[in-house]
C-alpha cells in the first residue's frame, strides 16, 4: 500500500526526494516509509533539518549503541564515518543515555546537556537495519528509513552499506550528503589499488607497471597507465575484474582521465616532438590530439563537471604550471598569476566536482605542497605544510582531499578537509600515491 | 688504438667538464674541497675501468704479439663498443639539453653505431623523484628523444633508435640527495639488435 503511494508522491516532492530515488541499497518500501512521512507535513521541496544554531559550531551527535550481530561496529563504522565527514561533532558514548529499551522514549533533556542536537539509533532486525535520527530540541523522531544489509557482516559489500546509511544521516543532520560510500583508488607497488573511504579493505585490481588510476563517472571502471618495456598504454579494469585497451603501448600514453559523462578518456600522449593532450573513445577506437603543445610537455588532464573544461599541467612558459582550456584545448590561460607562496613548480591538477576549484601541487622551498585556486576570482589557498604533500583528488563532497603525503615520514595517503586543514591517515602501507577519489558508491 | 686514445680524451675531458660545471676553481695553495658529486664520481668510475680494459688489452696484445684480431681481442673490442654504447648520459634538473659531457659520450656512441650498421639501440630516459610523477614521465620521453635527436642529425637512422620513459620510476640511486637526484637523471642506452656485430672490424 505504502509502495503504491510511493510512486506518486516521490515525484512531486521536489530536489531533496528525487536524489533518493533508485538507490538499489536502500529498500523502495523503507525509502517511502521515511520520506512521505515527514514531507507530507510541508511544503514540497523544503527541507526540515534537524534543529540548531549552526553559529554556535557543528552540531553534537550521539550514537546510541546497537544490539544484535555486529551491532557494536554497526556503531563504530556510523560514528567514525560521521566523524570523518567534519560536519558534525560526534560526542562520545554517554553510559546514562544507553542503549533504549524497546519502546521506551528517549531521554531527549539529558542529550540536550550532553550537548547532543541528534541522536542516531540503529536498530538490527535480521539484516535489516533501521536508522533513526531524533531531533533533540523538538523531542521527535526527524526521519527514520530501513537498509537492508548484506547477510555476512563485516564483509566489504556489508561495510558499505553500513556507509550508505551514514551518508543518509549525514544529509539529514546536515543537509548535505556524507562521502563513507566511495572508494579511493591508488598506485601502490607498481599497481593500482582500491581503498574504502575509512582505510578498510584495501585490494590490487591491476598488475604492476600501473599508474594514473581515474575513475568512471559511475564508479565501476577504472582507466590508469601502464608503463611497460618498449612504451605505456592507456588500459581500463572493471573493479569486478576484466581488464581493455584503450591505447596501445606505442610511444608515451599516461594520465588518463575520464570525460564526466564516460564517454572519452583524454590522456597525455608522447613523441618525438613532445606530449600533447589527447581524447579517445572510452568504448575503443582512434585518439584525436585535443590541444597543440607545440612541441611542449602537457599532461594530467581534469575535466570540470561540465565536460567543457580541462586543466591540465604543461611546460609550455618553459617550467611546469596549471594552465586551464576549453575542452577542445581552445583559450588556454594559466590557472592562477605567479606570486607570494605560489610556487616554482605547479601541476598534478583536479577539478573540483562542484566545478568552483581546481587544486595542484606547487614545489615551495623545495617541497611540494597541496593549493587549491579558486575558478571565479583565481584565490589560491594553501591546504598543506607538513612533509611533502603531492597528487590532490577531490572528494565527491568537493570539500575533502585526498593527498600522498611524507608527513609521517613514510609515503602515504591522507584526506585533508580543506575547511578545517584536520588531517587523517588512509592508508598504512608505504608508498602510497597518485590516489583518485571516486564518485559517491551504492546509491 | 686511435680509439682508445681518443676514448681516454673523452673520459678526461668528461672529469674535467665535471669539475668546471660543479666546482668552483680553488685558489693557488687552497686545499681543494672534498666534494664527490655523482658526475665526478661516473666519470673517475668510468675512467678507472677503462684505464682497466686498456691496460689489460695492452699485456693481452704484448703476451700474444698479435697483429690480427684473437679470439680474446675479438671479445675485449665487442665489450668496448658495448660499454661506449650502454654508458649512460646524465641532465640537470627539469632539463633535456644535452651537456658538452653528454654530447661527447654520444659522440662515442655515434662512431661505435657508424662501424656497426646492423646495431640498434632502445633509449629510455629517466628523471629525479622532485618532479610530479606524470611530468616527469613527459621528461623522461623529452631526454630520450633529445639524445635521440643528436644521432639521427649526425646520420644516424631514426629507425635504429627507439625512445621510451619510465620518468621517476625506475631510480638508479635511492635516497634524497643531490647525488642520487643526479645520478637518477639520465639516459639508458639498451642494446636490442646487432650486439653479435660488435666484434667483428669493417
Amino acid at each position: 500500500m505504502m509502495v503504491t503511494n510511493c510512486a506518486t508522491t516521490r515525484a512531486d516532492i521536489g530536489m531533496h526526494v528525487v536524489r533518493t530515488v533508485g538507490r538499489a541499497s536502500l529498500g523502495a518500501l523503507a525509502l517511502c516509509g521515511a520520506l512521505v512521512a515527514p514531507l507530507a507535513a510541508q511544503q514540497p521541496g523544503v527541507r526540515v533539518g534537524l534543529t540548531y544554531d549552526a553559529r554556535a559550531g557543528k552540531p553534537g551527535v550521539l550514537v546510541l549503541p546497537v544490539s544484535g550481530t555486529a551491532g557494536d561496529s554497526i556503531r563504530a563504522i556510523v560514528a567514525r564515518d560521521l566523524d570523518h565527514g567534519d560536519r558534525v561533532t560526534v560526542l562520545p558514548p554517554s553510559a546514562t543515555l544507553g542503549a533504549p529499551r524497546a519502546g521506551a522514549p528517549l531521554n531527549y533533556a539529558l542529550a540536550a546537556r550532553l550537548g547532543a542536537a541528534g541522536i542516531v539509533q540503529a536498530t538490527l532486525r535480521g539484516t535489516a537495519l533501521e536508522i533513526v535520527l531524533h531531533d533533540v530540541a523538538q523531542a521527535r523522531v526527524l526521519e527514520r528509513t530501513t537498509v537492508t544489509l548484506p547477510a555476512t557482516p563485516l564483509a566489504p559489500a556489508w561495510r558499505r552499506a553500513v556507509h550508505v546509511a551514514s551518508d543518509q544521516l549525514e544529509e539529514w543532520i546536515t543537509g548535505v550528503r556524507g562521502i563513507a560510500a566511495s572508494r579511493i583508488a591508488y598506485a601502490l607497488a607498481g599497481r593500482i589499488w582500491i581503498i574504502d573511504s575509512d582505510g578498510a579493505n584495501a585490494t590490487a585490481v591491476t598488475g604492476t607497471g600501473a599508474l594514473s588510476p581515474s575513475w568512471h563517472p559511475l564508479g565501476e571502471q577504472i582507466a590508469y597507465a601502464e608503463l611497460e618495456a618498449t612504451g605505456s598504454a592507456i588500459r581500463v579494469t572493471d573493479v569486478r575484474g576484466g581488464t581493455r585497451t584503450i591505447v596501445e603501448p606505442r610511444g608515451l600514453n599516461i594520465s588518463p582521465a575520464f570525460t564526466p559523462d564516460g564517454t572519452g578518456i583524454a590522456y597525455a600522449h608522447g613523441e618525438d616532438v613532445g606530449t600533447d593532450l589527447w581524447l579517445a573513445p572510452a568504448g575503443g577506437g582512434r585518439g584525436a590530439r585535443i590541444a597543440l603543445g607545440r612541441g611542449s610537455d602537457n599532461t594530467s588532464p581534469t575535466f570540470s563537471p561540465d565536460g567543457r573544461r580541462i586543466a591540465f599541467t604543461s611546460g609550455r612558459a618553459g617550467y611546469p604550471d596549471v594552465y586551464l582550456a576549453d575542452a577542445d584545448g581552445t583559450n588556454i590561460d594559466v590557472l592562477a598569476p605567479r606570486g607570494a607562496g605560489s610556487g616554482s613548480y605547479r601541476a598534478s591538477p583536479d577539478w573540483s566536482p562542484d566545478g568552483r576549484a581546481v587544486a595542484f601541487q606547487s614545489r615551495i622551498d623545495g617541497r611540494f605542497q597541496v593549493m587549491t585556486a579558486t575558478l571565479r576570482d583565481r584565490d589560491v589557498q594553501r591546504i598543506t605544510a607538513e612533509g611533502a604533500n603531492e597528487d590532490p583528488s577531490w572528494a565527491p563532497d568537493a570539500r575533502h582531499l585526498v593527498v600522498s603525503s611524507t608527513r609521517s615520514g613514510a609515503r602515504q595517503l591522507w584526506v585533508i578537509d580543506t575547511q578545517t586543514g584536520r588531517a587523517r591517515q588512509l592508508t598504512r602501507a608505504a608508498g602510497g600515491r597518485l590516489p583518485a577519489w571516486s564518485p559517491r558508491l551504492g546509491r | 688504438m686511435r680509439r682508445s686514445i681518443f676514448l681516454g680524451a673523452v673520459v678526461g675531458a668528461v672529469a674535467l667538464g665535471a669539475c668546471r660545471r660543479n666546482q668552483p676553481v680553488p685558489p693557488v695553495g687552497a686545499v681543494a674541497p672534498v666534494v664527490d658529486t655523482a658526475a665526478q664520481r661516473l666519470a673517475r668510475e668510468a675512467a678507472a675501468r677503462d684505464s682497466a680494459a686498456r691496460a689489460q688489452a695492452a699485456r693481452d696484445a704484448a703476451a700474444r704479439g698479435a697483429a690480427t684480431p684473437t679470439v680474446d681481442g675479438v671479445a675485449a673490442a665487442a665489450a668496448e663498443a658495448r660499454r661506449i654504447l650502454t654508458a649512460p648520459v646524465f641532465f640537470a634538473f627539469d632539463a633535456s639539453e644535452l651537456s658538452d659531457e653528454a654530447r661527447q659520450l654520444l659522440d662515442g656512441k655515434l662512431a661505435v653505431l657508424q662501424r656497426h650498421p646492423t646495431v640498434t639501440l632502445r633509449i629510455a630516459g629517466h628523471t629525479d623523484a622532485r618532479g610530479a610523477t606524470e611530468y616527469n614521465l613527459a621528461l623522461g620521453l623529452r631526454r630520450a628523444s633529445a639524445t635521440r635527436k643528436y644521432l639521427v642529425d649526425r646520420g644516424i637512422a631514426a629507425t635504429r633508435l627507439a625512445v621510451v620513459s619510465f620518468g621517476a620510476e625506475r631510480p638508479l640511486a635511492s635516497g634524497e640527495s643531490e647525488d642520487a637526484w643526479a645520478q637518477n637523471r639520465r639516459g639508458e642506452f639498451e642494446i636490442t639488435a646487432g650486439d653479435a656485430s660488435l666484434g667483428r672490424t669493417r
